[in-house]
């Protein structure tokens, strides 16, 4: 029944992984096919609320989501089966994406359309930090640490995981002093 | 040993990446510097890849980072190390707390950190422009005039709510395709 069960995850976040491009949100309408509607192994509310949790702890969201709910589901087995089937699809793919892409590599038209679609990238990349900075900075502090992780960055050397600490601190500290204020 | 090398960076990517796939680009950037795995202008067409196969973004191109720098142990590598951290840490929430994300120490951290994962990666895309749009030629820098237009260009059409909507994938054929006929 268990071994049944660890056979169901890892299938269906392999299906999850290999049928949805790009991640993140674009994976919640599969994820709610396969988790909720088929299995039943939660509800629509805590499918949001497992999301949640994958937004705000390291490491890929869809990876996370599909580890909270194979531990539910069947244990430390469970979450091994999940995050195993959501990567697979990918290690699969992108392997042989590569391997063929080697080959082709030294054709010109290869290298034109590589050369295109590394300046369409910048500019949808350009737009995803645009979408990230408007929804992340709120307030003046927020703009603060913006600029000041983008100076980090760009002139010192301090490392980008540092960086990621600091800021955190900085939100857990000005919180704290606001929480005092008000108070 | 790069397995082990390649196992303890993504398994430091896997910790410090907060915020979803494009998080892990600032650390891949690093790597760059760091190794000899592959060059900022290879960064940009894997990125290119991942954002146009099935799977998290994040993961693709770890696959693909474990990939370029050590063949396909090298990929299984550098996707499990990637995966690791968050698979700790998840169970251990899963298993001791409730309510994690309503927690207001988490909130308020994320308040923090939201801005500063905006600016690294506006910083990695910066790097990632320079190589997409700055040339050397008879050894002097210079601007690709054609290759700016046709990025500043594809950011205005990208603020149309319409266009900005449709799947990064066809953006990227649309690339390939302006890449042969301009021969770029």
């Amino acid at each position: 029944m268990k071994t049944k069960k660890i056979c169901d995850l890892y299938i269906s976040f392999f299906k999850i992984g290999g049928l949805t491009f790009g991640g993140g949100l674009a994976m919640l309408p599969m994820l709610q096919r396969e988790v909720v509607k088929k299995h039943q192994w939660c509800t629509e509310e805590e499918l949001l609320d497992i999301y949640a949790i994958g937004q705000c702890t390291p490491g890929i969201i869809a990876v996370n989501t599909a580890t909270y709910v194979g531990y539910q589901q069947a244990g430390f087995l469970g979450s091994v089966a999940g995050t195993l089937g959501m990567v697979s699809p990918s290690l699969i793919i992108i392997c042989l994406v590569a391997s063929i892409l080697q080959n082709f590599i030294h054709m010109p038209a290869v290298l034109h359309a590589l050369a295109g679609i590394r300046i369409v990238v910048c500019a949808l990349m350009l737009n995803t930090v645009f979408t990230m900075a408007k929804k992340g900075i709120i307030d003046k502090l927020g703009a603060l640490v913006f600029v000041t992780a983008f100076l980090l960055a760009c002139f010192t050397p301090v490392p980008t995981a540092l960086v990621i600490v600091l800021a955190g601190l900085t939100g857990i500290i000005a919180k704290h002093f606001e929480r005092r204020r008000s108070a | 040993m790069i397995y082990l090398i390649l196992a303890y960076e993504f398994f430091k990517i896997g910790l410090f990446s907060i915020g979803g796939g494009m998080a892990t680009l600032p650390f891949l950037m690093d790597l760059t510097n760091k190794y000899d795995w592959f060059t900022v202008s290879e960064l940009t067409n894997m990125v290119a890849i991942s954002e146009s196969t099935p799977g998290p973004v994040g993961i693709n191109m770890a696959t693909y980072a474990g990939y370029n720098a050590a063949g396909v142990l090298g990929a299984i590598v550098a996707t499990l190390a990637l995966t690791a951290p968050a698979w700790i840490i998840i169970i251990l929430i899963a298993k001791f707390l409730e309510n994690f994300s309503e927690n207001k120490n988490v909130k308020a951290a994320f308040y923090g950190i939201r801005p500063a994962v905006a600016a690294l990666i506006g910083y990695a895309v910066w790097e990632l422009l320079k190589i997409a749009l700055v040339s050397a030629a008879e050894g002097k820098l210079q601007v690709n005039m054609v290759n700016a237009i046709v990025c500043v260009a594809a950011f205005a059409l990208l603020q149309i709510k319409k266009l900005g909507k449709l799947h990064p994938l066809a953006w990227i054929a649309a690339g390939a395709c302006i890449g042969v006929v301009l021969k770029m």
